[in-house]
């Protein structure tokens, strides 16, 4: 099966001080596509840290990661950018949006980073907001939806790149319950067209919709177990 | 494509903010305004004040005939002796040289002067019209010799007030009849010249001159009546000279030309005249110094005053951006996530001072060429409430003019851009270098 991410004995340590804080200590495993992970921990577990490095936000101290054939952790700043852009789908908790953008702005931003905004992309922008149900939200600012409605555009922005995987941070942390069924609803259904979904978490709630969950405490993988009767929402 | 996007979008941007936009332009824009405008009323006293030097004669060459000390053989055994400038040096000096305005020429000889039973010594000074112009003479009643006085030969004079004052004690001259002893010859006064006190000597290149007992008459008719010889009895003995003209002034298009003019005029005039030292070329160094430094102080001042208007409108857009970048951490972190190159971010940054920059500089231009009628409002403003104030200035301040130099507006609008760029160059280069984790946890 082919992998969407492949971390083979990934360790981060930050230097504070005299002290050296062991983020992570040697991580392995891989998502193969199709795949719908739950990262789950306790703060202090690493699970930020791993999500970072997913994210190509950072290097790791050892280690190797790669998306596809390429190793994330040799790479420049430049090369990082370009990895995320072209890659990688983030969802955030408060959506982070930017503000003085439309929607259709929004969801284009990633495809602007790789330096390409043709015709084309610009129908498929459209069609990905149709997807999450902002089609009559097009040139509204974010400060104009709600946060449910923020959180769609920000998932339709995850997929405009086409990414290997969506990686989302807490995405129903900021919605009300009804809301994030809806979200999770969305993931789902992504989920069921064949996308790879990572989400970090912390509550039970969210992580029983996925496929798999991974465990951390203290900076190594407690538990990787693949779940058999989970909850689907359609 | 991705180019106008990088400016639409630094355009939205700002009007995100629209009254902390406004505020950094209107930095720039007092910034590049002040430029011009300062410059242009710099320009405007500036000009004034080198109309004021050239009033003294700076822009004039003064070509005197001199009576030589080495004479050759044949003028000395004769008792009358031939020097000095010729009409002929005259023409010729105004046909080939293309930087005289205009030129001067003048006879002047002391004569006695006689009204009823009054007389006095006065100088006789054979001119053209142009004389009172370029001596910045003025008429008090009547007028000067005119072209056609010149041209029929009148006999007409112009007086000076002193010897109006002397010659009329009790009587309106105009009109009137004064006579020349020597030559027993009527000239009809058609002018009087205003009261003018003696110029000072300056420097070593100009005497003194004292105008006060001055006559004026056409120099044609000074020619025909009185003619080039002039013959003196002193203690017994006759001394003559024949003299065409005492003296040429020569005025200059403009004080730059003055040094290489006279220069030029010197070689024509070595050639006709020889070995012959009988003219002197007299240029005014003290006073076209006097209009170079004046020149120099007022562009160096001028240059400071801008160099510091624009420096402040400058860290005026260094500080927004500066709060800019601090506020917007969020958004950079999350463009950095979405795959901005640090390039990215700096460029979108530079994007938004750049356009800041340019529009406080175009408005600022415009605002800049409305200088000269701002300064007159100003000005009728402060007449109408406070005329003691107009008063006490003195007058170069008073009538100044703003004179917009031309250059300015392209040199205030680049370094107004430039400045935009130097100081949002810190600001944006800060973001860039901004860890992506961080700036995401910022809130």
């Amino acid at each position: 099966m082919k992998l969407a991410a492949k971390l083979e004995d990934l360790t981060k340590h930050y230097v504070l001080k005299s002290e050296t804080v062991r983020a992570l200590r040697g991580v392995s495993f891989d998502i193969p596509e199709g795949d719908y992970v739950a990262i789950m921990g306790p703060s202090g577990s690493g699970k930020s840290t791993l999500l970072n490095l997913l994210g190509c936000l950072d290097r790791p101290t050892s280690g190797a990661m790669y998306l596809g054939d390429a190793n994330v952790a040799t790479m420049n700043d430049n090369q990082l950018s370009y990895t995320r852009a072209t890659r990688i789908g983030f969802v955030f908790q408060s959506y982070n949006l930017i503000q003085q953008l439309t929607v259709v702005e929004n969801i284009e931003v990633p495809l602007y980073y790789q330096g390409r905004l043709n015709k084309r992309d610009r129908a498929r922008c459209l069609e990905l907001a149709e997807m999450v149900g902002l089609q009559d939200r097009l040139s509204h600012r974010p400060a104009q939806l709600s946060g449910g409605q923020q959180q769609r555009v920000a998932i339709a922005r995850s997929l405009v790149n086409d990414p290997y995987f969506i990686l989302a941070d807490e995405p129903t942390g900021n919605l009300d319950t009804a809301t994030a069924d809806e979200i999770l609803r969305l993931f789902e259904n992504l989920n069921q067209l064949g996308k790879t979904i990572i989400m970090v978490t912390h509550e039970d709630e969210v992580s029983r919709h996925a496929k798999r969950i991974i465990r951390l405490r203290d900076g190594l993988i407690q538990t990787d177990e693949r779940k058999e009767n989970r909850t689907v929402l359609n | 494509m991705l180019w106008f996007r990088t400016w639409r979008l630094g355009i939205k941007s700002l009007l995100l903010h629209p009254m902390r936009t406004a505020l950094t332009v209107l930095g720039i824009f007092i910034g590049v305004a002040g430029v011009i405008s300062l410059l242009a009323i710099g320009e405007g006293i500036s000009q004034e004040a080198q109309r004021q030097i050239e009033g003294l004669g700076a822009d004039n060459i003064m070509v005197r005939s001199v009576k030589p000390l080495n004479l050759p053989e044949a003028a000395a055994s004769s008792f009358i002796l031939p020097y000095g400038l010729l009409r002929e040096d005259y023409a010729l000096l105004v046909e080939t040289i293309p930087t005289i305005k205009s030129a001067l020429p003048i006879r002047e000889m002391r004569r006695m002067v006689r009204y009823a039973d009054h007389t006095i010594e006065g100088r006789v000074v054979g001119c053209t019209p142009e004389y009172a112009d370029v001596t910045r003479l003025y008429i008090e009643r009547g007028h000067f010799i005119s072209d056609a006085d010149v041209k029929m030969s009148q006999n007409h004079c112009v007086l000076a007030a002193q010897v109006v004052e002397r010659l009329f004690p009790y009587e309106d001259p105009l009109g009137r009849r004064v006579f020349l002893q020597e030559h027993k010859d009527y000239y009809t006064v058609v002018g009087i010249c205003r009261d003018r006190p003696p110029t000072a000597a300056i420097g070593g290149s100009l005497d003194a001159q004292d105008f006060s007992n001055d006559v004026y008459i056409p120099i044609s008719t000074m020619r025909k009546r009185i003619g080039d010889t002039v013959v003196m009895s002193s203690g017994g003995s006759r001394e003559g000279e024949t003299v065409e003209l005492n003296q040429i002034t020569l005025r200059i298009d403009s004080i730059d030309n003055v040094q290489k003019t006279a220069e030029l005029v010197e070689q024509m005039l070595e050639k006709n005249h020889g070995k012959l030292k009988d003219t002197a070329v007299i240029v005014p160094l003290e006073l076209l110094e006097q209009a170079r430094r004046t020149k120099v102080m007022f562009m160096v001042i001028m240059g400071l005053i801008a160099s510091v208007t624009l420096v402040v409108g400058g860290i005026g857009i260094m500080n927004i951006m500066l709060a800019t970048v601090t506020e917007r951490t969020r958004e950079i972190g999350v463009r950095r996530a979405l795959g901005a190159r640090r390039s990215d971010i700096v460029r979108q940054f530079l994007v938004e001072t750049i356009a800041m920059s340019v529009l406080g500089g175009l408005v600022g231009v415009g605002f800049g060429l409305l200088c000269p009628l701002a300064v007159d409002t100003a000005r009728a403003i402060v007449k109408s409430v406070a005329p003691d104030l107009i008063a006490g200035l003195p007058e170069i301040m008073r009538d100044v003019t703003p004179i917009i130099v031309p250059l300015s507006i392209p040199f205030a609008f680049c370094i107004s851009v430039l400045i935009g760029v130097m100081f949002g160059l810190y600001p944006a280069y800060r973001a860039a270098q901004m860890d992506p984790i961080e700036a995401l946890r910022h809130e």
